[in-house]
């Protein structure tokens, strides 16, 4: 695959987990977080079960654990909003350190905190083992309607060219003496962000005039079919079995 | 008859008129035998890229007939045709649109159902052509503007086209990557038709020129010829960098 589109999720390696197809690592993900999602939030120990599952997962690939936790900060805005949960449910109150908590409240932060730690913890480790462009080629093999994965590769492709773009028309702003400061000159940002809106456009446009010269007629051709072996299926359908397994145990206890 | 190869391009009474009444083609006529490279000047607004895009069935439903090796350009042809046409675009960025250099070598042949070690590779050639095969796994947007040009061409190169088709393939190039270009474009044995302003371009790389004025074809002739011709040249707005003197370049 390009060394080029490292995005800053991507750890690159050369790991079992990386050499992994990119479709297997994404089915399998998908339903690891099924699983964890329908785990009952009173399981208590199921999740601890799930962590060490991950956990096993990022040691197998090699990454180390301060790249996931530190990955793991964009969960804050719902750690947030799990926090408030006990203060303001209703129901049977409990008392914590004097403070009278709602214990549905509690249990509903539990589960959010769990179930959300663990689904972007697994999310992280597939980011940071798999390249972006082989994420969509996996998205394609798992048959993701195709205009969409189009417009997700178009996007990396010109993201740079867009941003080039804009920086461009920033500094001929500021060439000219305009430094936006304040509410007056959102008019001045407002017609730059036209003009860009346009300039894509008329790219993109020329684009489609491009890659119809050379044939396309409305589908992408297959260039790259990454294709998965029975053996690649079976490893990575070891984290959702293991965690398919803690559930069950986990239900029945 | 049948010993000769039809013409790579043969249009013939070609007028077109876009959709808002504007009419950019006027009757025309031109033939490009299998093997010649030509270079279409002419002035901003003379018809050049109309008639560009009407080559591999972009524009068309005017009048008269546009033939590429003897197939006619039209609807029930369109894919073989653009297989046929290769067109290099201007800007390059518009050209390379995948996010690798092999991925957008790969797609044309792709696009007409190549797969596999064929397709491989056609890419690996066409990259060693223009010189660029150690760079098929980078995106196009890391390499330089030269660089990007010259995978462009290998694009088009990779249909294995009847003709290639450049649109002002020297504009932006620095001295050094125009000089490559040019070698790149020399040693290639495929038919050109090389859209430009830049007459010293022209004059080196194509025995033949036509001047394409107003929606008609004005000149056709040996570009040197054409070059010399002070009041044709002043007649079609087309003019030579100061201090160029077509008289005392070496014939190519
Ligand atoms: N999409 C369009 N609609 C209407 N008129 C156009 C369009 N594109 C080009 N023209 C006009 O057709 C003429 C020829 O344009 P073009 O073929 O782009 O010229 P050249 O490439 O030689 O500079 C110009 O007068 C131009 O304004
Ligand atoms: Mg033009």
């Amino acid at each position: 695959m390009g060394a080029g589109h490292a995005h800053r999720l991507y750890r690159s390696g050369n790991s079992p987990v990386h050499r992994l197809p990119p479709h297997c690592k994404l089915a399998a993900v998908f339903a690891f977080v099924v699983v964890v999602v329908s785990t009952p939030r009173e399981a208590v120990w199921a999740f601890g079960g799930y962590a060490v599952l991950l956990a096993g997962v990022a040691a197998t690939a090699r990454i180390p654990a301060g790249f996931v936790l530190r990955r793991l900060l964009i969960e804050i805005p719902f750690v947030a909003f799990a926090v408030l949960m006990p203060f303001v449910a209703e129901g049977e109150r409990t008392e914590v350190l004097g403070l009278s908590l709602s214990v549905s409240g509690l249990w509903g932060a539990w589960n959010v905190l769990a179930k959300g730690t663990l689904g972007v913890a697994a999310s992280v480790l597939l980011a940071g083992t798999t390249e972006l462009r082989e994420l969509l080629l996996g998205l394609q093999r798992l048959r993701l309607p195709a205009q969409l994965v189009q417009i997700a590769s178009f996007m990396i492709r010109y993201g740079d060219v867009i941003t080039d773009e804009m920086r461009r028309m920033s500094i001929a702003r500021r060439s000219r003496g305009f430094e936006a400061r304040g509410v007056r000159h959102w008019g001045v940002l407002a017609k730059t962000a036209g003009a860009l809106f346009i300039r894509s456009y008329e790219r993109g446009e020329r684009v489609h005039l491009a890659m119809v010269s050379r044939g396309y007629t409305g589908t992408m051709p297959v260039i790259d079919d990454v294709t998965a072996s029975r053996a690649q299926w079976a490893h990575a359908a070891a984290l959702p079995a293991a965690a398919l397994a803690v559930c069950l145990i986990g239900r029945t206890l | 008859m049948t010993s000769t190869p039809p013409p790579s391009l043969d249009v013939t009474g070609l007028a077109f008129a876009y959709p808002d009444g504007h009419q950019a083609l006027f009757g025309v006529d031109l033939t490009v035998g299998r093997g010649e490279r030509v270079a279409l000047l002419g002035p901003n607004g003379a018809g050049k890229t109309t008639l560009v895009l009407h080559l591999n069935g972009i524009l068309g439903g005017g009048v008269g007939t546009v033939r590429v090796a003897g197939l006619p350009v039209d609807k029930r042809n369109v894919a073989e045709i653009r297989r046929k046409v290769g067109i290099v675009f201007q800007d390059p960025d518009d050209q390379l649109f995948m996010p690798t250099v092999r991925e957008d070598v790969a797609f044309g042949p792709a696009a007409a159902g190549l797969r596999g070690a064929e397709l491989d590779e056609r890419v690996r050639t066409a990259l060693d052509r223009v010189g660029m095969a150690g760079f098929a796994d980078r995106p196009p947007h890391h390499l330089s503007f030269g660089q990007r040009r010259r995978v462009a061409v290998a694009t088009v190169l990779a249909m294995e086209p009847e003709i290639l088709v450049l649109d002002e393939p020297s504009s932006n190039l620095d001295p050094a990557s125009r000089r490559e270009l040019a070698d790149i474009l020399r040693s290639l044995d495929v038919t050109v038709l090389m859209v430009t302003h830049d007459l010293p371009y022209a004059l080196e790389l194509c025995p033949r020129s036509v001047v394409l004025s107003e929606g008609v074809i004005a000149a056709d002739g040996p570009t040197r010829d054409l070059l010399c011709d002070e009041e044709l040249m002043r007649a079609h707005r087309l003019e030579l960098p100061f201090g160029f003197d077509p008289r005392t370049v070496p014939a190519i």
